[in-house]
C-alpha cells in the first residue's frame, strides 16, 4: 500500500492518537466531551465534503443522515434489544441505502435545485417521523440506563462511546483521503469541475454521484447513532437540526472544501470559536449571525477557505497535507 | 360541499400572494441565474416592516405598501453588491452559498432582536359574505393587490424601456453586452425587484395570518414550490402555480393535519423538480449561452 | 465492411425547427471527415446526437458496429469516441496533465491512475504542452486551452474523434500547428470527424467532405468537388440563383 509511505497518512493516524489518548490520560472528562463534539463535527464535516469539495453538490439537509443514523440505533436497541455495535452498523446500512434511494431521484438536479431538495428531504422526513408512532412521533424515544450494562455502566459506557466515535472520525478522514487518491475521486473532481464535460470525457456521472451520496451518508449515520445513544434520547427536531446542517457547511468551507485537513480544521476553529462565543452573554444569541458572516466572508474573499490561503502562502505544503 | 368550495376559493385568494413571492425568486433566477436564498428573510422583513410602520408610526395598513415596496427594491438593489455582484460568473455553489450566508445573518439578527414569539397585523376590512361563508376582506385585498402588482410588473417589462433591457439581459447577457446595455446596473435593478417582491408579498401575508421571525422559512420553500411548478424564470406562471398551490392547500387543510400538509409540500416540490425540470406549466425557457 | 461510424436518417427538432433533418453519412476508419456548413446549418447539433449529448427524434448512430443512439455521452466515450469543444471547458483548478489523466483514465482503456499519467502525458507531448505539465488550465492562454482540449480527448485514446472547431481563434502559425499536430493524430490511427469554418484547412486536411445546410445534407464527396458544387457555392454566398448562373456560365 504505497498509502502508508504517505506522510498524511500517519498525521491523521497522530490525530486520532491524540483524540484517543489525551483525555484518557488523566481521566479529564471535560476535555473528552468537548473532544466528543469535536470528532462529531468532523465526521460530518468530512463526509460532506465529498459531496461539496469533490462533486460540487452542496447537501444543504445532510443531517438527515445524522438524524436517521441515530433514529435506527436507537430504536433498534430499544425496541430489538440489539447491541450497540450491531445496531450502529445496521444504522449506517439503512440509511446509505435511503440515501441511495433518494439520490436516485434527487441527484438528477443541479446545483442550488439539489441543494434545496436535500432542504426538502431533511424537513420531510422530520416531518414524517414526527407522525410516526413506532418511533415516538413528537415525543421521540428514550432509552433506559439499563442499556448501559452490557457496557459496563453508564460511566464506562461515555468512554466506550468517545472511542467508537473517534475510531467513525478517523475512518471519516482516511475515507476522504482514499477517494480523494483514487480513480473515483477523481470523476468526482472533475464532476464537481464541469459535469458536463466530465461526461464527455466518460466520467459514469449518475453512477458516481449516487456512489458518493451514499458514501457520504454512513459514517454519520453511525456517528448519529452513537450520539443520540450517548444521550439516551432522540427526539426529531435535535436529530434533524437544520442548523446544525447549516453550521457543518460554514466548517466545511472555513477549513476548505476540497481538501482533507480543511473539515479537520475548521470543525476544531469553529468549535472554539462557538465556545467562547457562548461564554459571551452578548454573542451566544448570535450566534448564526457570526456564522453566517463568516461563510459570506469565506465566500466572497477566500472560497478555498484556510486550506486555500495556506496553501497559497505555502505551496510546499499541498505535498504533504492534502 | 360548500364548504370545500368556499376553501378552495380561499385558496385562490391566498394562492395568489403565494405567486407573488414567487415571482420574486424567478424574476432574479430567469436574469441572472441565481437563486436568491434570502427570499425568506426578505418576507419576514416585509411582514416586521409593515408590522412596525403600523404599530410605531401609525400608517394605514394598506399605505405602508409602496413603502415596502421602495425599501425592499433599495434592500434588494445593497444586497445585491454585496452579496451577489462579486460571485455572478463563478459557478452557482458560490451564490448559493452567499445568498444562504446572508439569511442565514437576517434571521439571527431577527430572532436577536424580536426572538421567536408570535406577531399579529391587525386589520380590519369587511369582507364578502356569500351564503354561510364569509371571505376575509383581507384576503380579496391581497388577491386583488397582487393582481394590481402583477399588472404592474408585465408593463414594466414589456412597456418601457428598461424592462426590454431587464429581458435581454435575461435571455442572453453576453449579447445584451455587446448592445451597450449596463449590465451590472441591470442585474441590481433585477434583484432589487425581486426582493422588492418578496417583501411586499410578506406584508400582504402578514394582513393574513400571524407570524414569527422563522416565519420566512415556511413561505420561501412554498415559494420555491410555486416556482418549480411555474418553470424558472416564468412571472405568469408563478403567479398561476402560485393560485394552484392555494387550491392544493385549500383542499387538503379541511381533511388533514397542517403539519401533513408540509411533508405533501415538501414531497411536491422534490417530486416536481425531479420529474418537470420544465416547470408542470411546460413552458420552457430557451436559454442561450 | 462497415465503417467507424454511421449515421443513419439523424433527425432532431427544437421547437418548430428541423435542426438535424434525416442525416446519412459514414466515416471511414483511419480517414478524415470534414464537415462543413453556414453557420446555423447544425453541425454542432449533430455532434451532439452523435456522443450523447442530446437525444435524435430520429435515426440511428452505429459506432464500430455497436449502436449507441440516444446512448448518454459517458457510455460513447467509453466505446472509443471523444470530443473536444467549440467553446473549450477545462478543468481550470487541475493541471495540464490532471486534465489529461481525467481523458485517459475514463475513456475507452478505462485505465487506472497508475497508469493513466503515461497516457496523459503522451497525449499532452503528442500537442505540444509537454512543458506546461503541471501548468494550472486556467493559466494557459486561448491556444494553450485549445490544445489541452485535444489532449484531453487524445489521451483516452479514441478510435474516433470529434473535433468542433479546434482551430477557431488561432493565428496563422498556430493554425499550421495545430494542422501538423491533426495530420500526427491520424498518422496514429485515430479516426477523425471534424467541423471546422476555416476552408483552406479544412480541405487540405480531409479526405472527405460532407456540406451541410440548415440541417440537411447539401453535398458529399472530396474535397475537389465540393468545392466546386455550384449548390454549395450557392449556400455560402446566398445568392439562391446563383447555381443556376454558375451552370449556365459554364
Amino acid at each position: 500500500m504505497t498509502m502508508l509511505r504517505r506522510p498524511f497518512f500517519w498525521i491523521i493516524g497522530a490525530v486520532i492518537a491524540i483524540f484517543a489518548l489525551v483525555p484518557t490520560y488523566g481521566n479529564n472528562v471535560e476535555l473528552r466531551e468537548s473532544l466528543l463534539l469535536a470528532a462529531v463535527y468532523i465526521t460530518l464535516a468530512s463526509n460532506l465534503n465529498m459531496m461539496l469539495g469533490y462533486a460540487g453538490y452542496v447537501n444543504f439537509g445532510g443531517i438527515v443522515f445524522f438524524g436517521l443514523g441515530g433514529y435506527f440505533c436507537v430504536w433498534l436497541m430499544s425496541a430489538l434489544g440489539w447491541p450497540l455495535v450491531a445496531a450502529t452498523l445496521a444504522g449506517g446500512v439503512a440509511v446509505s441505502a435511503l440515501a441511495l434511494l433518494f439520490g436516485l431521484g434527487i441527484l438528477r438536479l443541479r446545483g442550488a435545485y439539489f441543494a434545496l431538495a436535500t432542504v426538502g428531504v431533511n424537513q420531510g422526513v422530520m416531518a414524517f417521523v414526527t407522525n410516526f408512532g413506532p418511533w415516538g412521533g413528537a415525543t421521540g424515544i428514550y432509552l433506559s440506563p439499563v442499556l448501559f450494562k452490557p457496557l459496563g455502566g453508564p460511566a464506562q459506557a461515555l468512554w466506550t462511546i468517545y472511542y467508537l466515535l473517534v475510531g467513525v472520525m478517523g475512518l471519516s478522514l482516511y475515507l476522504s483521503y482514499t477517494v480523494k487518491s483514487s480513480k473515483f475521486g477523481l470523476g468526482l473532481l472533475a464532476i464537481g469541475q464541469n459535469e458536463d464535460a466530465a461526461s464527455v470525457l466518460g466520467v459514469p456521472t449518475p453512477r458516481y454521484k449516487a456512489a458518493v451520496y451514499s458514501l457520504s451518508a454512513f459514517l454519520p449515520a453511525i456517528a448519529g447513532g452513537l450520539y443520540f445513544f450517548k444521550g439516551a434520547f432522540i427526539q426529531p427536531p435535535d436529530a434533524f437540526d437544520l442548523q446544525l446542517s447549516t453550521e457543518v457547511i460554514v466548517i466545511a468551507m472555513l477549513g476548505g472544501q476540497g481538501t482533507v485537513t480543511g473539515p479537520a480544521l475548521g470543525a476544531y476553529l469553529y468549535e472554539e470559536l462557538r465556545g467562547w462565543l457562548l461564554t459571551s452573554p452578548t454573542f451566544s444569541s448570535f450566534q448564526l449571525v457570526i456564522a453566517g458572516g463568516l461563510l459570506l466572508a469565506i465566500v466572497l474573499f477566500a472560497p478555498g477557505g484556510l486550506m486555500g490561503l495556506i496553501y497559497r502562502r505555502w505551496p510546499r505544503l499541498r505535498r504533504i497535507l492534502e | 360541499m360548500i364548504g370545500l368550495l368556499a376553501s378552495l376559493l380561499d385558496g385562490i385568494l391566498v394562492g395568489a400572494v403565494y405567486g407573488l413571492a414567487a415571482m420574486g425568486i424567478t424574476l432574479i433566477w430567469g436574469v441572472m441565474d441565481v437563486i436568491n436564498l434570502t427570499h425568506g428573510a426578505m418576507i419576514v422583513a416585509g411582514m416586521f416592516g409593515v408590522y412596525l410602520l403600523v404599530g410605531t408610526l401609525g400608517v394605514p395598513v394598506y399605505a405602508t405598501l409602496p413603502i415596502v415596496l421602495v425599501g425592499g427594491f433599495l434592500a434588494g438593489v445593497a444586497l445585491y453588491w454585496i452579496a451577489v455582484h462579486r460571485v455572478i460568473g463563478q459557478p452557482p455553489l458560490m451564490s448559493l452559498l452567499s445568498t444562504f450566508s446572508v439569511n442565514l445573518v437576517l434571521i439571527g439578527l431577527g430572532t436577536a432582536v424580536w426572538g421567536t414569539v408570535l406577531f399579529n397585523v391587525p386589520v380590519s376590512l369587511p369582507g364578502l359574505s356569500l351564503g354561510r361563508y364569509t371571505f376575509p376582506g383581507t384576503h380579496l385585498m391581497a388577491a386583488a393587490l397582487t393582481g394590481v402588482i402583477g399588472g404592474v410588473l408585465y408593463l414594466f417589462l414589456y412597456r418601457t424601456r428598461t424592462g426590454k433591457a431587464v429581458r435581454a439581459v435575461s435571455g442572453n447577457r453576453e449579447a445584451a453586452e455587446l448592445v451597450g446595455i449596463p449590465t451590472r446596473r441591470v442585474l441590481a435593478l433585477a434583484f432589487g425587484l425581486g426582493v422588492a417582491l418578496a417583501c411586499v408579498s410578506g406584508m400582504l401575508i402578514a394582513t393574513l395570518f400571524p407570524f414569527t421571525v422563522l416565519s420566512g422559512d415556511a413561505y420561501q420553500l412554498k415559494s420555491f414550490v410555486v416556482t418549480v411548478l411555474g418553470g424558472l424564470g416564468n412571472p405568469a406562471g408563478a403567479l398561476a402555480a402560485g393560485i394552484a398551490l392555494g387550491l392544493l392547500e385549500g383542499l387538503a387543510t379541511p381533511f388533514m393535519p397542517v403539519s401533513w400538509t408540509l411533508v405533501i409540500e415538501f414531497v411536491l416540490f422534490v417530486v416536481v423538480l425531479v420529474a418537470f425540470p420544465g416547470g408542470v406549466l411546460g413552458l420552457r425557457r430557451a436559454r442561450a449561452h | 465492411m462497415s465503417a467507424l461510424l454511421e449515421v443513419e436518417g439523424l433527425s432532431k427538432r427544437f421547437g418548430g425547427v428541423h435542426a438535424v433533418d434525416s442525416l446519412s453519412f459514414a466515416v471511414e476508419e483511419g480517414s478524415i471527415l470534414g464537415l462543413i456548413g453556414p453557420n446555423g446549418a447544425g453541425k454542432s447539433t449533430v455532434f451532439n446526437l452523435i456522443n450523447g449529448v442530446i437525444a435524435p427524434d430520429a435515426g440511428r448512430v452505429r459506432f464500430r458496429g455497436a449502436d449507441v443512439t440516444g446512448a448518454p455521452p459517458y457510455r460513447v466515450a467509453r466505446h472509443g469516441l471523444a470530443r473536444t469543444h467549440q467553446i473549450v471547458q477545462p478543468f481550470m483548478t487541475m493541471t495540464v496533465l490532471e486534465n489529461c489523466i481525467v481523458g485517459a483514465c475514463f475513456g475507452r482503456e478505462n485505465l487506472p491512475l497508475s497508469r493513466a499519467r503515461e497516457a496523459a502525458r503522451e497525449a499532452a507531448v503528442l500537442v505540444g504542452l509537454e512543458d506546461r505539465l503541471e501548468t494550472l488550465a486556467s493559466q494557459l492562454t486561448i491556444a494553450g486551452k485549445k490544445r489541452l482540449e485535444l489532449a484531453r480527448a487524445l489521451a483516452a485514446r479514441p478510435t474516433l474523434l470529434l473535433l468542433d472547431e479546434v482551430l477557431a481563434g488561432l493565428n496563422p502559425t498556430e493554425v499550421e500547428r495545430m494542422i501538423g499536430t491533426l495530420r500526427a493524430i491520424r498518422g496514429r490511427g485515430v479516426s477523425i470527424l471534424m467541423i471546422e469554418h476555416l476552408m483552406q484547412a479544412i480541405m487540405s486536411l480531409s479526405d472527405r467532405i460532407v456540406v451541410l445546410n440548415t440541417g440537411t445534407k447539401l453535398a458529399e464527396g472530396l474535397p475537389a468537388e465540393v468545392a466546386a458544387d455550384p449548390l454549395v457555392i450557392e449556400a455560402y454566398l446566398g445568392d439562391p440563383g446563383l447555381a443556376d448562373t454558375l451552370r449556365s456560365a459554364a
